[in-house]
């Protein structure tokens, strides 16, 4: 029995790690065979921050079960913080990309504390109001202060995280749903489930409720603030309106496709999601109507019976596979 | 002195007092019973005594430690545990996980550890399963560990509610209703589990209880509550006979 549970295990974590590598190599051999053009290699990077955006929200909205409207305000805070310190220093390439990365991810942490505050008290919808009008704030603070060149925004921001470094970000990207993973299935994620669950019951078995919600968008804003740094260096420019709540609800959308508490589901929705409104360009007219009708196919494949049918196949199943469906009957 | 002492006390709901000066004193590893009809308050001394309401008046003492204007949590892991009426589980964790959870103060490792699956990530992990199943297994719930919570019958949610209240290892366990929705065979077992976890895990039990049968059975003491107030204590037997108590139960 016990054997047994360790095999599976293993073999989870052989099956984890065999994607991401033929995943890679998969891309590291269509990209020097030319094979991608212009149009794709420009999306993988920004689909790597999409996945980490979404993986982290998730955190808060799938296993913490609280609606967070403010990702996007988190994400904000790291790729300014991020932009100020590449653009303002004069080292090696590694060196500040490294610097910014921490000090984005760790001031975005910083006012994930900060917002963690008020959601001892709110929860649900009062959350959602006070997450939201969080984003905006940052937004409109952006717009008003000098450091950050209001409304015009910070622009030649070193390009460290183009197409050309997708191994470093691929590998941000991994370790970002790797950190995650592991937190959720730890006595700390138990927590932040249980909390989910039922949060009476939580209290009562002698777990800090608020210790572990402000622990949790501590968490989830340092990843986020991540992903701002990542975007900063990609895009080269930032500007204030790009971070408003319809980023967030985007991220959102992502995590409630992907299916809440499915890590795997996030990375997956956040995969089609990015790449999907780029591979419609051609088809113009429709773009928004295919857009639309996908978004349909994925939320009713989530209620299907074809999706029960695949997690019941062990080869499909390890893709689609969500925390809360393995615990099952 | 006892193990729980708690003098005076008492909450009022807006205009409603309903619980008002309640005394109880319970040795360690003593079977007490908590009855009283419908609406008595018996459930909102729970509540007291377990941090989720604050009390208007009194004191509570647990083995010489004030607990007074301590949080749910801090009272937990002072040493009182409790079940709830309307069965609070984590639903969408697995039995197992539901144990394991309420051994978040027993065995720790950081959050470090977690994240870079440190070696003593898997010890502690190891740790918490082996003893996981040992408390499951008292319950018979072991060998079902890997089903979600939610999908157990009603019985067997009852007692892993037990089970997750001892696995925080409390020096007193407080049950709500436990035998509520149980058949008699169940009752029956619920008895001897709960004398097990008084003789094996060293704790004491408050229960509150409908089923005179489970009081009558396993209870040493019992106190008895009506409109907040006690109106009868002392050896089962007596206080069930109490005309005072009959009246309680039947009405005038
Ligand atoms: N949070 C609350 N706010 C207002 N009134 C409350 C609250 N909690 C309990 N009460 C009231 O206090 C009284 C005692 O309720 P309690 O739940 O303690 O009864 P009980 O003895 O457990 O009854 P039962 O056997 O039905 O479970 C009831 O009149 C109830 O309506
Ligand atoms: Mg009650």
């Amino acid at each position: 029995m016990e054997n047994l549970k360790k095999k599976f295990a293993g073999k989870q974590a052989f099956i984890n790690l065999a994607i991401i590598v033929l995943t890679y190599v998969l891309l590291t051999v269509l990209m020097s065979a030319g094979l991608l053009n212009r149009q794709y290699t420009s999306l993988l990077v920004p689909i790597a921050i999409n996945v980490i955006l979404a993986v982290s929200l998730n955190l808060i909205t799938g296993f913490l079960g609280e609606l967070s409207l403010g990702h996007a305000g988190f994400m904000s805070i790291g790729a300014y913080v991020g932009a100020l310190i590449t653009i303002n220093m004069d080292a090696p390439e590694i060196v500040e990309l490294t610097l910014a990365l921490l000090a984005g991810g760790a001031v975005a942490a910083f006012f994930g504390f900060v917002i963690g505050m008020p959601v001892l008290r709110l929860n649900g919808d009062y959350l959602a109001i006070v997450t939201l009008g969080f984003g905006e704030i940052i937004k409109s603070v952006l717009i008003s202060m000098k450091i950050t060149n209001g409304a015009k925004g910070l622009q030649r921001i070193p390009l460290y995280t183009t197409y050309k470094s997708y191994t470093l970000v691929f590998i941000l990207m991994v370790i970002s749903i790797l950190a995650i993973m592991n937190i959720v299935k730890s006595r700390h994620g138990r927590a932040i489930c249980s909390i989910r669950d039922n949060s009476i019951a939580t209290q009562s078995i002698g777990i800090n409720v608020s210790r572990f919600k402000v622990m949790t968008f501590v968490i989830s804003a340092f990843f986020a603030g991540i992903a701002g740094v990542l975007y900063a260096h990609n895009v080269g420019i930032l500007k204030p309106t790009t971070f408003d709540y319809n980023k967030s609800i985007e991220i959102l959308v992502i995590v409630v496709l992907g299916g809440m508490g499915s890590i795997r589901g996030s990375v997956i929705a956040a995969i089609i999601l990015t790449a999907l409104p780029e591979l419609l360009r051609g088809a113009d007219d429709f773009r928004m109507l295919l857009y639309a009708v996908v978004l349909i196919i994925i939320m009713l494949f989530n209620h299907s019976k074809i999706k029960e049918g695949l997690l019941n196949n062990n080869i499909f199943g390890k893709l689609f596979k969500s925390n809360e469906e393995k615990v099952g009957e | 002195m006892a193990l729980l002492e708690v003098n005076n006390l008492g909450i009022s709901f807006g205009g409603l007092r309903a619980v008002d000066n309640f005394n109880i004193s319970i040795e360690k590893g003593q079977l007490y019973g908590l009855i009283g009809p419908n609406g008595a308050g018996k459930t909102t001394v729970f509540n007291l005594l377990t941090g989720v309401y604050p009390p208007t008046d009194g004191s509570i003492v647990l083995d010489g430690v004030n607990l007074n204007g301590k949080s749910a949590n801090e009272i937990c892991r002072a040493g009182i545990a409790r079940t709830f009426q309307n069965i609070r589980l984590f639903d969408k964790l697995t039995v197992l996980d539901n144990v394991k959870t309420a051994l978040h103060n027993q065995i720790k490792y950081s959050l470090l550890s977690s994240i870079l699956r440190t070696p003593a990530y898997f010890k502690a992990e190891k740790a918490m399963d082996k003893k996981a199943l040992e408390i499951l297994k008292v319950f018979g719930l072991d060998r079902i560990h890997e089903y979600r919570a939610s999908n157990l019958p009603y019985g067997m949610q009852r007692k892993l509610e037990i089970a997750r209240a001892l696995a925080t290892n409390p020096k007193i366990i407080l049950l709500d209703e436990p035998a509520a929705g149980m058949n008699p065979t169940e009752t029956q077992e619920l008895m001897d589990m709960i004398r097990f976890i008084r003789d094996n895990f060293d704790v004491a039990v408050l229960l509150i209880e409908h089923d005179m049968n489970l009081v009558l059975g396993i209870c040493e003491q019992v106190k008895v509550l009506e409109y907040g107030r006690i109106i009868a204590e002392g050896d089962p037997i007596k206080v069930v006979n109490d005309p005072k108590v009959i009246t309680a139960y039947l009405g005038e």
